[in-house]
């Protein structure tokens, strides 16, 4: 029995095309250029947040607010590997992937505001935001419909007989959701090419990956549909980008889809309304102090010289001077004209 | 300047909380992250993160504090070089007015600006047919899909995906021939996976494809309707107008004969309540054709709702090169004076069986085949009533909510003094259909009840 339960998943790999299954590869290494650029933009995410959880208690941000806090390393790590026209979905802790495609900070954060200077006018908010111009496809408040519609943007690609790439990320909450598996199916039937990014931040709302998941390996969720996997550690940007560097490759080469599970954590709660009493303080301390994505480039740079303290500190003015613009802006940008209500519902 | 720490909310609905307790006192070295403090409310208990760095300076509310009001400056957070005698100096950063224009929206909005009704948008009369336009006896079925294979010719980035749409040549044979001219490329057989394939065809179309996704039923499409009303229909309105779905969702739709509860079903007037779709019922082949093409070509995401029995129903379609009718447009199928009879879909064929036996009663009767439902061509039927004064609108779906009731009570409000009767809707029974042929029958409407209601509305 042992045997032949191990035999069948050799087989499926051996089927799919030449090439071997991918493993997870060693951590990139960084130059000096790639290691400041890689700070600059987490650090940029992170005030950004911060700023927007600061705002939302100030009343200015309504609705839900998820914020991406801890997580900073996978969009930014999976970004240096993409090339122009590849696409990126994701649900509705969206705000890091779009500074990382290069959105305004001004646009996201008026959008966060309901100001019609945002990124859908005011009409769209924190979840539902998009931008043509980037291939960035949402922002989806449905948990798990992104996935589908992920695996439809590489349909396309694939149609269009283009390089390009969906990137279509989703939380280990998502990937217990029967369409996740629906498009698996299809993705490696069709060999879409499409990354599978499962953002693994262990608790999907206030539920620990082990109390809903009967697999807590999800490198491992694809396996019945012949969809390599690997696990990937998405505190460390460097080791992100590796992983997506593999997965770009072996998707444009035409293999279909792969499944990258980036162990993360988010260090707020849930929602800007979620106390997060289901974990311990100290298991948020230890993240923070031994993993932290930022710290972790910060030490990077200072111990190889690459900075100074001052040359990080001048990064971090910067960055901040960015979000305090982008805050002001959101705050003194107008609401939507009253107009806009009827607009943009059909063509 | 001193930044003043004010109270945050937790939710959007929170107005006020507790401060529970203090864990930073006062001359508190702060960074960024550090919880400061404790506050609660009926719901949650919360921590406040410091979001800048300094000293604190002073704590404004003392701990134990209930109904602190959200956004009131709870502690004052002192910069490099200021001590406590800087407070009180013009310190309030905390931008005075983000509650107020916060706070209630939602509830100022409609006093303050009268909401402009929607903007009214013209539709296109139907095209002109030339005199001695040949004209083709063609089935429901074979017009659907000259419709879809036209367009698939005319535009590369129209494709059909759909269980069994490719080899098996379509469940009701509807995409006969399509995987034979056009290859799997563009008819693409999908496992069974309604919810999947719906949110792939979205997907797609958001990437700029023209998808046509067939549903073998829309009874099956209830897995979809998730990507269908969240994902299309959604997506334009959301991104303020940079991507929507240009996509046709199609299949049959409503009772077809003897499949009982969970196969027959309408399902124009769940589809008809959404924004951001369109919704198309047509009832005769020529509609059938014209409207499939103008949806496949129409950038907004677009209902088909076809109907099993009516697929192998023969009606003249004009012989032209490029035949596209307009979207929310009614058709007068037979003008008359005395009575309008509105109906759609296959609930035409009552209102036509109806008329014949009317008419030898010496009752004119209007028909009106709306063919699409959303948006509903009110012009069309309100004309008609301001003439008529009597109105009786048929469909086989459900009564609660019906698109008859809209109907109704778009009638009542905008052509009220016109009417000399109440108008009657007749739908099909409140109950799941039966399997029993007889009381199959009875669970759908039929003639009688139309020859009924319209006595009724013209007092015979």
């Amino acid at each position: 029995m042992a045997t032949a339960a191990k035999k069948a998943p050799a087989k499926a790999k051996s089927d799919s095309k030449s090439q071997s299954a991918p493993v997870t590869p060693k951590p990139a290494d960084f130059t000096k250029e790639q290691d400041v650029a890689a700070y600059r933009e987490m650090l940029l995410i992170r005030r950004f947040e911060e700023k927007a959880g600061q705002l939302y208690g100030m009343g200015f941000i309504g609705g839900f607010c998820h914020l991406y806090i801890g997580q900073e390393a996978v969009v930014t790590g999976l970004q240096m590997s993409l090339i122009e026209g590849d696409q990126m979905i994701t649900a509705y802790r969206d705000h890091g992937h779009m500074l990382a495609m290069g959105l305004s900070a001004r646009g996201v954060m008026a959008e966060l505001a309901g100001r019609r200077g945002g990124l859908s006018k005011g009409k769209g908010g924190s979840m539902h935001m998009f931008s043509k111009e980037k291939h960035f496809y949402g922002g989806h408040g449905i948990v798990g419909a992104q996935v589908s519609l992920g695996t439809g943007l590489a349909f396309a690609n694939r149609y269009r007989e283009n390089p390009n790439v969906s990137v279509t990320y989703f939380g280990d909450g998502a990937a217990n959701q029967g369409q996740v598996y629906e498009s698996f199916n299809m993705a490696s039937l069709w060999k879409l090419p499409v990354i599978y990014v499962i953002e693994n931040n262990r608790y999907a709302m206030g539920t620990a990956v082990s109390r809903a998941s009967a697999e807590t390996d999800f490198s491992q969720r694809g396996l019945s549909f012949k969809i390599p996997g690997i696990q990937v550690d998405g505190m460390d940007v460097r080791a992100v980008k590796a992983a997506g560097d593999l997965a770009t490759e072996w998707c444009r080469s035409g293999n279909g889809p792969i499944i990258l599970e980036m162990q993360t954590y988010r260090y707020r709660g849930h929602s800007m309304s979620d106390p997060a009493k289901y974990r311990s303080k100290d298991e948020v301390q230890k993240m923070r102090s031994e993993h932290d994505p930022i710290e972790q480039v910060k030490a990077r740079l200072i111990a190889k010289k690459w900075a100074s303290e001052d040359d990080l500190k001048a990064v971090d003015k910067d960055v901040r001077d960015i979000v305090a613009d982008a805050a002001d802006f959101a705050q003194t940008d107008p609401e939507p004209d009253v107009a806009e209500l009827w607009t943009d519902i059909l063509i | 300047m001193p930044i003043e720490i004010l109270m945050p909310a937790l939710s959007p609905t929170m107005e006020e909380g507790n401060l529970s307790k203090w864990l930073k006192n006062e001359g508190d070295k702060i960074v960024a992250g550090d919880v400061i403090a404790e506050i609660e409310t009926d719901k949650a208990t919360m921590e406040v993160e410091a979001v800048d760095e300094g000293i604190l300076g002073k704590q404004l509310i003392a701990a134990g504090t209930e109904g602190v009001k959200v956004n009131t400056p709870i502690a004052v957070l002192l910069q490099d070089g200021e001590s406590a005698a800087d407070i009180g100096k013009g310190a309030a950063p905390a931008k005075a007015e983000a509650p107020a224009t916060a706070a209630a929206p939602a509830a100022a909005a409609p006093a303050a600006a009268p909401v402009a009704a929607a903007p009214k948008t013209e539709v296109a009369a139907d095209p002109d047919i030339p005199a001695g336009t040949e004209m083709v006896s063609t089935t429901v079925r074979e017009a659907l899909r000259d419709a879809m294979a036209e367009e698939m010719r005319r535009d590369g980035d129209v494709f059909i995906m759909g269980e069994e749409v490719a080899e098996y040549q379509g469940a009701y044979k509807i995409t006969q021939g399509l995987l034979q001219e056009f290859g799997p490329r563009r008819v693409v057989d999908t496992p069974i996976t309604e919810h999947g394939f719906a949110g792939v065809g979205v997907g797609a179309a958001m990437a700029g494809l023209r998808p046509i996704v067939e549903f073998m039923t829309f009874n099956f499409a209830m897995q979809a309707i998730d990507q269908i009303v969240n994902s299309a229909a959604k997506t334009l309105y959301m991104s303020g107008g940079q991507m929507g779905a240009p996509i046709v969702f199609r299949g049959p739709s409503g009772a077809a004969a003897r499949v009982a509860a969970q196969h027959s079903q309408c399902y124009a007037a769940w589809y008809s309540h959404i924004p951001g779709l369109k919704v198309v019922m047509p009832y005769s082949a020529a509609d059938a054709k014209g409207l499939l093409k103008a949806a496949i070509r129409d950038p907004n995401p677009v209902i088909f709702l076809e109907n099993e029995i009516l697929y192998g129903h023969s009606f003249d379609v004009p012989k032209l090169d490029d035949f596209v009718l307009p979207i929310g447009k009614a058709r007068i199928h037979k003008t008359g004076k005395d009575v309008t009879i509105v109906s759609f879909g296959i609930g035409m064929t009552y209102a036509i069986k109806a008329e014949a036996e009317l008419r030898a009663m010496g009752i004119d009767v209007e028909i009106i085949d709306l063919r699409t439902i959303r948006p509903l061509d009110f012009d069309t039927i309100i004309a008609s009533v301001k003439k008529t004064n009597r109105l009786v609108v048929v469909e086989e779906g459900y009564p609660q909510s019906s698109v008859g009731d809209f109907i109704a009570n778009q009638v009542s409000q905008r052509a009220f003094d016109h009417l000399d009767a109440p108008v009657i809707t007749i739908a099909g029974k409140d109950v799941p259909m039966p399997y029993a042929a007889n009381l199959e029958k009875l669970a759908l409407p039929n003639v009688g009840e139309v020859i009924e209601a319209v006595k009724a509305v013209t007092y015979r």
